[in-house]
């Protein structure tokens, strides 16, 4: 069976000084296969993908390399060739819905055009093809609704109306880049499945890029890993999981939060380098600790280490009987005290926005030295409680007590001791430091304000916390634009902590990660908590993270808590259709390979 | 950062960068935008400009109204540049001619630029009723031309010096105003501002401390277009003949009363609208190179 | 009042335009004080100091200066609304007959200099974000530098120093117009004074149209677009173009706006007929009432302008037609 797309060789450099930003990158996916191509920011997945198309963003450029379709090389073709080429016999799927639909035009009018682009026939009536393509998709398919404008629609919506798009012209290729970040746990899983089925259905081959191993693991049969650039493992996704070839691939699987199994996630030390600074020999050496000498001097090659499944990796035999490491590990959580006055007690909440009331009546009590999770997906709520505990939402009614003591809405009314001990770690490491003023600065800052520390003594104490949270104190004179997004997230950290607080609020704090350093703060934050004794509330849409850092868990839907308890409890045997719909829908490494309906998962699925 | 989004949407979707690219100094805006050519050039038109507004009265042969020669000769004898339609010397008159448009521009634009950077900056973190009223406020004034405040204050006044700078300076505040309130709107939005809230830092330190800090490219920009359109202002008002010293040196008026005898003595008309060309497009040129520099300095910020 | 608060289109420009009677309102007030209210002495400074007392005094009268000054106010303010704009001291006639026909000149200028700037700009703009960083954009965007920054006056003179009088000698250096002829009965000496004005608009209109359309084009769905296999005249047509013009409106709406401060000086330069030379006229002779009638003239019809742009925004964005 001849491949639907193959592609050799493929390498993409910067236009402007010719530093190559995807090298050696082949692969082969054959008609109505799903190949994953897996990397974390900086991989160069998106470009491959966009490659696939003979695209390259600005400052790009296609350099060698041939993607063929069928008998045609993609890269040979003139412009206007691969104009006629996009859209029918390739398409993609981008991974912002939102911005990609075009805000001033109607969506009918969207998926009329990319049937009239590569119709040869002439204007002709697309209204029975339009509707059979929102059936296909799950989409209401009369006038009214293709009237509408993108931005009537939800993110879930949105994103089918690309896949529509994507489909219209039976295409030999998809390229679907992410399409589901964004998008919360039930519609995503909707979204997979819709994938699969289209694919199947019109025997399209389709490469799905994604950073998120547990999506790939559930939808594609082979797998390919990127690091740095080239692809360091190929081969079916069971094999991988069960036993990685590359140690970059096993210590990724080692990050992922799981629902089974061990707690303890584990980060990558370091991080990627971006084109032009990365070393000469394999890419990952600098980070890896099977490394040895020679992995410094060349590139290793990719070679076939069973059948299928290639690895870039010179010890790949000896990768592939280590042990997964700490993953397994359950973590030592200390005794919450139920006789003490609870952190934090939050009574009848009942929160709005403007008339709309968003949270009602919640309450919780968070004890002493406890790490409880909100989950939830967004609208749900947890973000308005988090704020409103702040102090920084103030629409809302009921009552929030620190240590017994009532606390004002405002945090401007509150006072210095009730401000200092609470503190709030932000979702978006790239906003939440100012970026005018140096590291050092940051996390002095609460010391100056609850006049904690001055001059000598807390520039000591910063030092002090820098360390604690693994950066070097020459860290204090950088700026945060010089800093990774880990990087900066270990800086709010540090500026959270640098006062001690009683309660640390964590919102979300880890989304805008990568995996690896995703691991790497909950696992910062998790013993943190433990060594500090803080109480924290941490708040999450990734169920399987919150066994990594959290005793008990809250599960929040449209403003209210559905079910709330012990985490183990709570995830082994959910009591509520609503955390089992949640629970099922997650993807995961554990139930991919096993065909899960959508129900109660099996109870042996999850053990202690 | 709402905490309230659409059903089916989380986490914002925001991309993080596999290494952080570019390194921002503090306050190196502007030395960074001397790195290009174009603002090179427009801080040494402008340097020239005003070094020769600011000394040219101790370097000028003549008084600026000392009749030399007869009127409207081409240049020899006395006056090196030929004499204007009074038998003045253009060029001492050339000399002393900068520094009225200059100080009166350089004093309007920094009132209207202190004043109106804080109403913008107020309305944009106040985010409520207040930004609504100032708003209006603006809008009240902008809807007079700069040229037509100017002329209806003089018109009552009469050319005062004060009056003048008073009126540039309050046409500037709105339109200054607007520039700073729409640059710190995202700002305001960012999560450090929350952050400093919930700590208690007192709000005119946050906009003081943590806001202005951050629109400084903008407002640069802005500040560099306002001083362009105030010189220009000023100039024109000279040129029509309403100028604090109606016979005083000054290149707008010497333009007006020059340009009649252009065919015959060009020298008299001619260097003033050099001078004036030559320094409002400076200060563009300035403004640009800062605003191409911020910009470069978001994109690469944002790159990847 | 509740179709105010939502009402879809008709709604919003109904509440604009009660806000746009409101700023108006503000104006008159501003005008006013500016005019009648500030300290010293109007009639003082009209009749110069060798006035004598008596001639003050009548002045003072005709001026109503002894009335309180809200009562000045409100015989102005329903003056004007009932179309009496007062009476010019210089001439002696009533402000309306003097304006009426400088009314038509100016506007005819305005509207010609509009015509001819507003769609060389967008298509100037368009063209140099598309041959971005080539020579065309390198090259105009030196050029519109130059020009936007350079004070109007100077461009008129040295347009007539190009091409009236010194360089060549192609076009009339003024441009009159005898009483009771019309101004497109001499085009040749509207060329001047419109082409002045063009230059004083379109580099700022063309550069923020730049920024608009390089803005879109590298936005996700102009990508996507072309992803989509679109021909790239649709692309830039149906795609990137309109959601390029919705921002560029309000600048089109200032910038016309400040064109009613540039005739001021343009039609002085050019001697030409119109309300701006009559405005300069009348702040030299201290003639208020036609001073107030012209502030306020101009600042309506910014109000109006930047109510036709808000609502061509409108239009041009769905996103904000269906919060309305």
């Amino acid at each position: 069976m001849s491949a639907a797309v193959s592609v050799e060789n493929l390498r993409i450099e910067i236009a402007a000084t010719g530093t190559p930003v995807v090298s050696d990158v082949s692969f082969a996916i054959a008609p109505g296969e799903i190949l994953g191509l897996v990397g974390e920011s900086g991989s160069g997945k998106t470009t491959v993908g966009l490659a696939l198309l003979g695209h390259a963003r600005r400052g790009l450029r296609i350099a060698g390399g041939s993607v063929l379709l069928g008998d045609r090389d993609v890269l040979t073709q003139d412009e206007e060739e691969r104009r006629k080429l996009r859209g029918s016999a390739v398409s993609y799927v981008p991974q912002d819905p939102a911005s990609s639909l075009n805000p001033a035009l109607r969506i009918g009018l969207q998926l009329r055009e990319v049937l009239d682009a590569h119709d040869s026939g002439g204007a002709r009536d697309y209204s029975a093809r339009i509707a059979e393509m929102m059936r296909a998709v799950a989409l209401p398919d009369d006038r009214a609704f293709l009237k509408r404008y993108p931005h009537e629609l939800s993110g879930g919506q949105q994103q089918r109306i690309g896949l529509a798009m994507a489909f219209a012209n039976r295409p030999r290729l998809i390229v679907l880049d992410e399409p589901t970040t964004g998008l919360d746990v039930t519609t995503q899983a909707h979204v997979l499945s819709t994938v699969r089925e289209l694919a199947a259905l019109h025997d399209v081959a389709a490469l799905y890029v994604s950073h998120d191993l547990a999506v790939v693991a559930a939808l594609a049969r082979r797998v390919a890993v990127m690091y740095a650039g080239r692809v360091v493992e190929l081969g079916p996704a069971d094999a991988m999981f069960a036993s990685a070839g590359h140690p970059y691939t096993r210590r990724l699987i080692g990050a992922i939060p799981r629902l089974t199994g061990g707690r303890s996630l584990v980060g990558i030390p370091g991080r990627a380098l971006s084109p032009g600074k990365r070393p000469g020999g394999c890419g990952f050496a600098p980070r890896c600790d099977l490394r040895i000498g020679q992995c410094e001097q060349e590139m290793p090659e990719l070679r076939p280490i069973d059948t299928d499944h290639m690895v870039r990796c010179i010890r790949a035999e000896l990768v592939m009987t280590q042990d997964p490491g700490k993953a397994g590990e359950p973590v030592e959580m200390p005794a919450a005290d139920d006789a003490e006055v609870p952190a934090l007690r939050i009574t009848d909440l009942v929160a709005s926005y403007g008339r709309h009331e968003v949270v009602h009546s919640v309450s919780l009590a968070l004890a002493a030295r406890e790490c409880l999770a909100l989950v939830g997906e967004s609208g749900s709520g947890k973000t308005t409680i988090a704020r409103a505990v702040a102090g920084l939402h103030h629409a809302w009614t009921g009552a929030i007590a620190l240590d017994g003591a009532e606390l004002h809405p405002s945090a401007r009314n509150r006072g210095g001791d009730a401000r200092r001990r609470i503190q709030y770690i932000f979702q978006n490491p790239y906003g939440s430091l100012n970026p005018r003023r140096t590291v050092g600065q940051i996390v002095a800052q609460p010391l100056k304000i609850f006049g904690t520390a001055g001059g000598r003594e807390a520039d000591k104490r910063v030092a002090e916390m820098l360390e604690r949270v693994s950066l070097s104190s020459g860290y204090a004179r950088r700026y945060p634009d010089q800093l990774s997004g880990g990087e900066r997230q270990r800086v709010a950290i540090a500026r959270a902590l640098v006062c001690d607080p009683t309660v640390l609020i964590c919102d979300e704090v880890t989304s805008a990660l990568d995996v690896s350093v995703q691991a790497a703060i909950v696992e910062l934050l998790g013993s943190l908590q433990r060594d500090l004794g803080l109480s924290m509330l941490f708040i999450t849409h990734n169920l399987p993270l919150v066994r990594s850092i959290a005793q008990r868990v809250a599960v929040l839907s449209q403003g209210r808590i559905v079910e709330a308890g012990e985490v183990g409890q709570v995830l082994a045997h959910p009591s509520q259709p609503y955390t089992r719909q949640l629970l099922s829908d997650t993807p995961s490494l554990e139930t991919a390979s096993t065909d899960v309906s959508l129900d109660e998962p099996p109870a042996e699925t999850f053990g202690k | 950062m709402s905490a309230v989004k659409g059903a089916g949407e989380v986490g914002g979707g925001i991309t993080a960068p596999a290494e952080s690219p570019v390194p921002f100094r503090n306050s190196s805006l502007i030395f960074r935008a001397l790195r290009l050519w174009r603002t090179r050039i427009g801080a040494a038109l402008v340097g020239a400009l005003v070094l020769l507004a600011i000394i040219g009265p101790y370097v000028a042969p003549y008084g600026p109204s000392v009749p030399v020669g007869e009127p409207n000769s081409t240049p020899g004898g006395n006056a090196v540049l030929g004499t204007d339609y009074l038998g003045q010397d253009v060029l001492s008159r050339f000399l002393y001619g900068g520094r009225g448009i200059l100080v009166m521009a350089v004093i309007a634009t920094a009132i209207g630029l202190i004043v109106g950077v804080a109403i913008g900056l107020v309305a944009a973190y106040a985010r409520n009723a207040l930004d609504d009223v100032l708003m209006r406020g603006m809008d009240v004034i902008m809807a007079f031309p700069q040229i037509m405040l100017a002329l209806v204050a003089v018109a009552v006044v009469g050319p005062q010096a004060w009056v003048i700078v008073v009126a540039i300076a309050l046409t500037t505040v709105p339109r200054i105003a607007r520039v700073a309130r729409g640059a710190a709107q995202p700002v305001v939005e960012r999560d450090f501002i929350a952050c400093s809230e919930a700590m208690g830092v007192p709000r005119w330190r946050i906009l003081f401390g943590e806001l202005l800090p951050n629109t400084l490219g903008p407002l640069m920009v802005e500040a560099s277009l306002r001083m362009t359109y105030s010189i220009g202002v000023i100039a024109a008002l000279a040129f029509l003949g309403l100028a604090p010293d109606p016979n005083g040196a000054n290149w707008g008026t010497m333009i007006q009363q020059n340009q009649i005898a252009l065919s015959v003595q060009p020298w008299g008309a001619v260097m003033p609208i050099i001078a004036i060309a030559l320094l409002t497009m400076g200060t563009g040129l300035i403004g640009d190179g800062i605003a191409r520099t911020a910009a470069g300095i978001d994109r690469s910020r944002s790159a990847e | 009042m509740r179709r105010l608060t939502s009402g879809g289109v008709p709604g919003f420009v109904a509440r604009r335009l009660l806000l746009g009677i409101v700023v108006l309102v503000m104006v008159s007030i501003v005008v006013f004080a500016a005019t009648q209210a500030l300290p010293g002495d109007p009639a003082q400074a009209i009749l110069g100091r060798s006035a004598t007392p008596a001639s003050l005094a009548a002045l003072r009268r005709q001026l109503h200066l002894d009335q309180p000054v809200l009562e000045q106010y409100w015989s102005w303010l329903s003056g004007l609304l009932r179309g009496n704009l007062g009476s010019s001291l210089a001439a002696q006639e009533p402000v309306t007959t003097l304006l009426g026909p400088k009314l038509v000149n100016s506007a005819v200028l305005v509207a010609v200099s509009a015509v001819v700037s507003i769609p060389l700009s967008v298509a100037i703009g368009c063209w140099a974000a598309l041959k971005r960083e080539k020579i065309f954009d390198s090259v105009s965007s030196i050029l519109l530098l130059a020009l936007a920054a350079l004070p109007e006056f100077v461009v008129a003179v040295v347009l007539v120093i190009l091409l009236a009088t010194i360089v060549f000698h192609v076009l009339p250096a003024i441009s009159t117009i005898p009483p009771g002829s019309q101004p497109w009965d001499n085009i040749p000496a509207l060329i001047l004074p419109c082409l002045t004005l063009v230059i004083a608009v379109a580099p700022y209109v063309a550069r923020i149209m730049r920024a608009s359309m390089i803005e879109v084009l590298e936005s996700d769905y102009v990508e996507m677009a072309r992803l989509k296999g679109l021909p790239e005249r649709t692309v830039l047509l149906r795609h990137a173009l309109p959601n390029a013009l919705g921002p560029v409106f309000q600048v089109i709406a200032l910038n016309l706006a400040y064109l009613a401060g540039g005739i001021v000086v343009v039609e002085y330069v050019f001697n030409y007929s119109g309300i701006g030379s009559a405005l300069q006229d009348a702040v030299v002779n201290h003639d208020l009432p036609v001073v107030q009638a012209l502030a306020m003239l101009i600042a309506a019809v910014y109000v109006v302008l930047n109510l036709l742009a808000d609502v061509a925004t409108i239009m041009v964005t769905p996103k904000l037609r269906t919060r309305l």
